[in-house]
């Protein structure tokens, strides 16, 4: 049965090519894998090889010819017993037609209607509460998720026999033993690896970067194989890990160990990012983190890790993702932030009631998913918003959220979304120009004086 | 490669060269349709075939049990198909039809298979390295003695992820097989113009690993190196590396203009070192089968592959509505 062979394709984009020298001739006998041709694409000049074995009935297309479509019949292969002229059979069909794009249906594009905040309480009323620090908190929560789970397991430099190089492990090689917490050398490409890797073999590895900063060593395997490839794999496996630490500026400590980067994995799709503020839900939001099948960034900061906060005393405390916290409720403009910002954000607020301004504070805690309803329905009350992040001003959390307010509630502003970032500009070291480069409570109070006109 | 082939010995049984014949002549059959379906149009992206490699994972695949792990580059239709995979939802993958093990989201270079405990399929070169001392770590944490099977390329062998792994997985006695499979070229660079090392198994001994080069074009010399890999490892004594000496006839990706090496060259190797014309000959000088015995296998493949064709060309696109999924567990 004679077979057409046609223009293959030889690269990704080739459309279109040059046949620029046959290598066989009408009467030749090939063999699978022979070369037949030789075709020149926008690239280079390739090789064309037999997919079949048989005898070239017809060349079609002449050396030499130029702009021969991928998939246009340049030959037929006819078996031994056959005419060369032989009717070829129908070609295979072709890749099917691309279908158009389905309708974006994100919720962004939905009308602002029935915006009902998900914010509330995280313990019932009347819980017995202990001051505690973030520190403590973050211990606590991997002690007890470790207790209840023998496959969740801490990985990092210097969290067993250091004690931890902020002190978040303390005591768990202890309690645990050197099975579960693990001393890795410095070498956060590798171990980042390695962990996932453990977290597709059945494991619940926590992953403690010293700092966030070391994790640009790591960045491939927290994008590459824990978020995506739930998705590459049809859903048959994921990477249920968590990898935290402290992120953002410290003190002193240059450009190169003081950057936020809560904007840069908030925008991937596969992975959560939670970003705590307070104890409470520093320790709430780490034990749901550590439960979550799904990788976690938990972006600590170690300016926080010191500050004590009441946390419910609960046997079993955790907080959902994607619910933001009302720290503050007010009525002439809302201050959205997460994080540090957080300190800056509450400071303000504090000083702008003393000039008659009510502000309502919303911590956002996590940036994926995002509580944009409980944003949502405060603007619309209060008309007004500040965003506050110590993160760079380009592709920020808080252009996202102003430009949500303004997709959604566009109508019910009174005044542009003021941005409050840190500088555009590498941390400096020099006590005065770092002062500078930081976000500041006097810039917050004065981006909502500006939106509220005063 | 220089080193003669293993001959038949007597434990080699007629079952098992017939077995080895038949797997890797379904992976060069599969490979070959897949590259006619490429230039069909029908296989979109990048497309790296397996063909003259063969004789590695079918080697290494005789060496494993039920819980052993694999987990290799973007060459991988080869080691999907050895580990059992099927070739129907194999060839989907590559056409990107729901009937792919990845429902046609993860392409050739993404498809994983937890069912036969294949972790990919990885398009990141040298990243499987680390992800396969994490399997390991797990299997040893978890009190099992299987063992993961970690195919990189001597391309991937210069990536520094490779060392921080190798550092980790001696320090940790992780139960992994380094298999590299040294195919001399890295897409164009020869093993000569991108390193000083005489062998890439040997930087191994830097961190106290195991290891030694084997001629991988020779499936019963590969699998007797695998045997003894894979003992080492279950014996809490591993990870171990092997540098599997071999060859890739085809291009580095469908769109390789191979320029850098000569036509004689690849020749050569074929017609001299071709892992299945060795078993072939083992079968039919062993009179373990005549060439109508063969010629029948040869049929039967075919036919396997066509009907993968056949069913990765009419299996539907995905649903639009998998674009949503599978993002979040």
């Amino acid at each position: 049965m004679a077979i057409q062979i046609l223009m293959p394709a030889l690269s990704p984009t080739m459309e279109e090519g040059t046949l620029a020298k046959w290598l066989v001739k009408e009467g030749d006998t090939v063999k699978s894998g022979q070369i037949l041709a030789e075709i020149e694409t926008d690239k280079a000049t390739m090789e064309f090889e037999a997919v079949d074995e048989g005898i070239i009935g017809k060349l079609l297309v002449a050396e030499g010819t130029a702009g021969v479509k991928v998939n246009a019949p340049i030959a037929t292969l006819v078996e031994a017993n056959e005419s060369a002229d032989a009717t070829p059979v129908p070609v295979a069909a072709a890749a099917p037609a691309p279908v158009a794009a389905p309708a974006a249906a994100t919720a962004a594009a939905k009308a602002p209607v029935e915006i009902k905040s998900a914010a509330s309480p995280d313990w019932p009323a009347g819980t017995a509460m202990k001051t505690m620090t973030v520190r403590e908190a973050l211990r606590e929560a991997m002690a007890e998720e470790m207790r209840a789970n023998p496959n969740v397991f801490l990985m990092g430099e210097e969290v067993g026999e250091y004690q931890g190089a902020y002190k978040i492990s303390q005591g768990l090689l202890d309690e645990f033993g050197p099975k579960r917490v693990v001393d890795t050398p410095i070498t956060e490409h590798g171990f980042a690896g390695i962990a996932v890797g453990a977290s597709f073999g059945g494991l619940n590895p926590i992953v403690e970067f010293m700092t966030f900063n070391f994790a640009m060593q790591a960045i491939d395997h927290i994008i590459n194989s824990a978020a995506k490839t739930l998705y590459m794999s049809g859903g048959q496996m994921g990477s249920p890990i968590v990898f935290r630490g402290p992120n953002g500026a410290a003190a002193r400590v240059g450009a190169q160990h003081s950057q936020d980067y809560s904007a840069w994995y908030a925008q991937i799709p596969g992975l959560k990012v939670v970003v705590p503020y307070s104890a409470s839900d520093a320790k709430g939001l780490l034990k749901q983190a550590i439960r979550d099948p799904n990788p976690v960034i938990f972006l600590e900061n170690e300016i926080l890790y010191g500050k004590s906060f009441d946390v419910p005393v609960l046997d079993d405390f955790t907080i959902p993702f994607g619910k933001a916290r009302i720290w503050r409720e007010g009525t002439d403009v809302t201050i959205v932030s997460f994080g540090i910002g957080m300190t800056y954000a509450l400071e303000a607020a504090e000083k702008l009631a003393a000039d008659g301004i009510s502000a309502e504070v919303i911590d956002l805690r996590t940036l994926r998913p995002i509580d944009y309803d409980t944003v949502l329905a405060s603007v619309m009350k209060t008309n007004r918003c500040v965003t506050v992040e110590e993160g760079w001003p380009v592709g920020a959390i808080g252009n996202h959220i102003g430009a949500t307010i303004m997709m959604r509630a566009f109508d019910y502003l009174d005044a542009p979304v003021i941005n409050c970032t840190g500088k555009d500009v590498p941390m400096p070291y020099a006590a005065n120009l770092e002062k500078h480069a930081l976000l500041t409570t006097a810039e917050v109070i004065e981006a909502v004086k500006s939106v509220c006109y005063r | 490669m220089a080193a003669p082939k293993t001959a038949a010995k007597s434990n080699n049984s007629k079952e098992e060269l017939l077995g080895f014949y038949r797997q890797m002549l379904l992976i060069r059959r599969f490979e070959e349709k897949a590259g006619q379906l490429y230039g069909m149009g029908l296989i979109g992206g990048f497309c790296h075939l397996y063909i003259g490699q063969e004789a590695v994972v079918v080697g290494i695949e005789a060496a494993a049990k039920e819980g052993d792990k694999r987990l290799t580059s973007y060459r991988d239709h080869g080691h999907m198909l050895a580990c059992g995979m099927d070739p129907k939802g194999v060839m989907a993958e590559l056409t990107g039809r729901s009937g792919g093990y990845s429902r046609g989201k993860g392409g050739s270079m993404h498809m994983f298979s937890k069912e036969k405990h294949f972790y990919g399929g990885h398009g990141i070169v040298g990243a499987q390295v680390p992800l396969g001392a994490g399997l390991a770590f797990a299997d040893k944490y978890l009190g099992n003695d299987n063992v993961t099977f970690t195919y990189f390329g001597d391309g991937a062998a210069n990536q520094g992820q490779v060392y921080e792994t190798y550092n980790m997985a001696e320090l940790w006695n992780l139960p992994v097989v380094f298999v590299i499979e040294n195919n001399h070229y890295a897409m164009g660079t020869s093993v000569k113009r991108s390193t000083h090392s005489k062998t890439l198994w040997e930087r191994g001994a830097a961190y106290g690993i195991k290891g030694e080069a084997v001629d991988g074009m020779d499936v019963l010399a590969v699998k007797a190196a695998a045997e003894k890999a894979v003992a080492a490892c279950r014996a809490g004594q591993g990870p171990y590396i092997l540098e599997m000496m071999t060859y890739r006839y085809r291009g580095h990706s469908m769109s390789d203009p191979a320029k850098y090496r000569t036509r004689e060259e690849v020749e050569k190797i074929k017609s001299e070192k071709d892992a299945i014309e060795h078993v072939r000959d083992l079968l039919l000088q062993g009179g373990h089968a005549n060439d109508d015995d063969l010629k029948a296998i040869d049929k039967d493949i075919k036919a396997i592959v066509n009907d993968a064709a056949e069913f990765a060309k009419d299996s539907p696109e995905p649903d639009l509505a998998e674009l949503w999924t599978d993002i979040y567990a």
